[in-house]
């Protein structure tokens, strides 16, 4: 038997390749995306970057009615964008297994809310399985598949960052086995949901969740764990880790079905028990369970947002808290920041020179939202951006000061195609500009629609973006180089002066995407006027010295010249050969 | 409450290294005979931030995360960010710093100061300070510096150096595994055997 360091991501990917899989599809998204990658590279498997959530598990669903195992991942919020045909899809049940991975982020590490995935089971009327460690996320995600198999379901797998991005000890003695798939056979009344049809289909999910609930009782993932009966939690997830480090002593029970829950087991462990109290984080999900099943439940003092630790929930349980440190206090914070080079600089200066209302989206270039850029004013969810340029110039902003969408090109292709299209129809004057980096750079360079190449690497088309914003209807579509930083400015300035609809394409790879180096700048004391405009632009490689002269660190610059372009009094010039200490 | 496990918390700046190091800490912990579980955060965070990985090890681990007052050694690729996980280390437990400053960026724009005082802290604290990056050169390698700290943390730790080497020419770029190897014993060199810096 051999043992590996998995990741929880790493482990549901070796979960669904054992359960014989053969099609993986998602959108990349902290903390899930590993689990598509990872996938993407074992043998025998097809897998693919969608443009979206929802086309993903649409994909799936054809695979699914196929005959064939697929996986789906996404983040949290990607469900909100799948959650039409997953809905639905509780309705037609599957063909071949079908699993939706997905990855919370309570505390938001990486994510704009903190919603959690649990509440899909009940809403849906899905299952929902919640592995503790690695190790349960091989085996739950393969246990998975037979499940969606056995009654008929898509079934969620859900984990937090926690166990996504958390390593541990998984034994890898499983075999892949794929099921033989049989002919497709048409089925209209499974696959159709008409009303007719759909009306059948809602009583036979409400079969299914009795059938689930019967199993629920004796599924193994649910385990009451009797130890000293003063006091019983229930909990599920790393929260369950948590408190074995916590309260290695107290009774336990480890919910791994979270959906429907065990009742008559939940109530046999409340009776064994003194005293029951729920340990969980995000929203109050097991609670709500436990309460409606008639429980008497002891409410302890934990927080509702955020992560929990073990000391919080010792804590919370009347354990002394163990002593601590003074904080050093009045350290700065260390917020993220674009990378020296990154095209996102010179698109934001020229808004900032336009001092354009910019409604922002998700990706790295939300970072132009932090000091010292500062320039944009909404960040809602992916594709929100464009629809809310057209919203704020339909309550009458942007007459003195323009209105201006961001959005990058893996957003762009995600969720800002039919925000586009709305304002080409409906005949809005804001100016849209797509950062087209040629990747989806903040989730780690994932491939997407404009790139070129699919996650498997093979060759593809490259979406043509001016191509399909005229197609749509838009009549000022114009590209430029970000780095061109005069031009960027003169075009923004142009097109935010247009009275009707515009695209402006700034086009340049992602910094990251650059392996050879330019040779670096460094700013001449003599020179230097203190004026700040460097400054401003937030390069992590230019500095502000005591007398508010500036100073580039050689070590981080890239040699993109963006500073050279708005330095007004030519006081940065090429060094010599870059030393050969590297940066970070 | 006993606490059966070994904690070690890594803390540095995203792009610092200190990922492969908790990954290479990670597998010579397992390699060693140990359970481990290791916790990392990607995504924004990573972007120049702060960046904070757990590794811990024992007979059996639970919580892949640690708690403020609970880690055996704090291990700072950069000196603010030793600073601000501080709290983190137990008490009379083993702080090893890169003697580096990376200014985020509300100092380097001069909106914020940076904070006086900070090394002294460390001091009363009995930090060890490793000039990783003179080491990583010395080495043969400018960005072997996070390979440097695993060497001093290695002397604190009880996984015989042959594990250690065995996973790090696994993990680095195969044209890197000689100047890691020195980049480690470098690192090794700085701290004597009862964590005491020789340099």
């Amino acid at each position: 038997m051999t043992s590996e360091l998995l990741s929880g991501n790493e482990s549901v990917a070796r979960g669904a390749w054992e359960a014989g899989a053969r099609v993986g599809v998602g959108y990349p998204g902290t903390p899930s995306t590993q689990a598509l990658e990872v996938f993407a590279r074992m043998d025998d498997v097809y897998a693919e970057w969608a443009p979206n959530e929802k086309v993903a598990l649409e994909v799936a669903a054809g695979v699914s009615m196929g005959g064939a195992r697929s996986l789906v991942t996404m983040k949290h919020v990607g469900v909100n964008v799948a959650a039409d045909p997953l809905l639905t899809l509780a309705y037609t049940g599957v063909g071949g297994g079908l699993v939706v991975f997905v990855a919370d982020d309570p505390g938001m590490h990486s994510s704009q809310n903190e919603q959690d995935s649990r509440n899909w089971g009940p809403f849906a009327r899905i299952p929902v399985l919640e592995p503790s460690d690695s190790a349960e996320a091989l085996a739950f995600t393969r246990a998975a598949f037979e499940l969606s198999e056995r009654f008929d379901t898509p079934v969620l797998v859900r984990a937090t960052t926690r166990i996504s991005h958390s390593k541990g000890v998984v034994e890898l003695d499983g075999e892949r086995v794929v099921p033989e798939s049989g002919d497709y056979v048409k089925d209209a009344c499974k696959w159709v949901m008409m009303p007719a049809m759909a009306r059948a289909r809602r009583l036979a999910v409400d079969a299914r969740v009795a059938a689930l609930s019967s199993f629920a009782e004796e599924c193994v993932f649910n385990r009451a764990e009797l130890r000293d009966p003063s006091v019983g939690i229930v909990t599920s997830g790393v929260c369950y880790e948590y408190v074995r480090e916590a309260l290695p002593d107290a009774s336990v029970f480890k919910v791994g079905l979270s959906f429907p829950l065990p009742a008559e087991a939940l109530a046999r462990f409340a009776d064994s028990v003194e005293r029951l109290a729920v340990v969980e984080e995000a929203e109050e999900y097991l609670l709500g369970g436990l309460l409606r099943l008639g429980l008497a439940v002891d409410r302890i003092d934990l927080p509702g947002t955020g992560e929990l630790s073990p000391a919080l929930i010792a804590r919370a349980l009347g354990a002394e808290a163990a002593p601590v440190r003074d904080r050093v206090e009045g350290l700065p914070p260390r917020p993220p920041l674009m990378c020296p080079g990154c095209p996102h600089r010179g698109a934001y200066h020229a808004l900032r020179k336009a001092k354009a209302i910019v409604t922002g989206d998700i990706g790295c270039y939300t970072l132009g939202a932090l000091a010292p850029l500062a320039s944009m004013d909404s960040c809602v969810c992916m594709g929100a951006g464009v629809g809310m340029a057209h919203g704020m110039r339909l309550a009458g902003v942007g007459d003195d000061r323009p209105v201006v969408a961001v959005i990058g090109d893996s957003t762009f292709a995600h969720s800002g195609l039919p925000a586009l299209a709305n304002l080409a129809y409906n005949g809005s004057d804001a100016t849209v500009c797509i950062l087209d980096n040629r990747i989806t750079a903040m989730t780690g360079h994932q491939e997407n629609p404009v790139s070129g190449c699919t996650l498997q690497g093979r060759p593809t088309v490259e979406m043509d973006l001016e191509g399909v914003c005229r197609a749509m209807g838009v009549k000022r579509v114009r590209t430029l180089d970000p780095h061109a930083i005069d031009d960027a400015i003169a075009a923004v300035r142009e097109e935010v002066a247009a009275k009707e609809l515009s695209v402006i394409i700034f086009r340049a790879p992602c910094a990251l995407l650059i392996r050879e180096k330019e040779q670096p700048y460094a700013v001449d004391e003599d020179t230097c006027t203190a004026c700040g405009v460097c400054i401003s632009i937030g390069c992590p490689a230019i500095s502000r010295l005591e007398d508010g002269r500036a100073r580039i660190d050689i070590t981080l610059c890239v040699g993109c010249a963006d500073c050279v372009k708005v330095c007004r009094f030519s006081a940065i010039d090429l060094t010599g050969p870059a030393c050969d200490i590297g940066g970070v | 409450m006993a606490d059966p496990t070994t904690t070690v918390m890594l803390a540095g700046v995203g792009g610092q290294g200190t990922i492969l190091a908790a990954d290479v800490l990670a597998k010579t912990a397992r390699a060693a005979g140990f359970d481990v579980k290791l916790s990392e955060v990607h995504g924004m965070a990573q972007r120049g931030g702060s960046v904070d990985t757990v590794v811990r090890f024992g007979d059996r681990v639970h919580a892949p995360i640690t708690d403020h007052g609970h880690a055996d050694h704090l291990v700072a690729f950069e000196v603010t960010e030793a600073a601000r996980q501080l709290p983190f280390l137990k008490p009379g437990g083993r702080l090893l710093v890169n003697s580096r400053v990376i200014d985020p960026m509300p100092v380097l724009i001069g909106d914020l100061p940076r904070t006086d005082g900070v090394e002294e802290a460390l001091v009363e604290e009995g930090v060890v300070f490793i000039d990783a990056e003179e080491l990583a050169c010395e080495a043969g390698s400018p960005r072997s510096a996070n390979i440097v700290l695993l060497g001093a943390l290695s002397t604190g730790l009880p996984f015989p150096r042959g594990v250690w080497a065995g996973v790090i020419e696994r993990r680095v770029p195969p044209a890197t595994v000689e100047a890691n190897l020195r980049a480690f014993d470098l690192g090794r060199r700085a701290c004597g055997e009862e964590g005491e810096c020789l340099l």
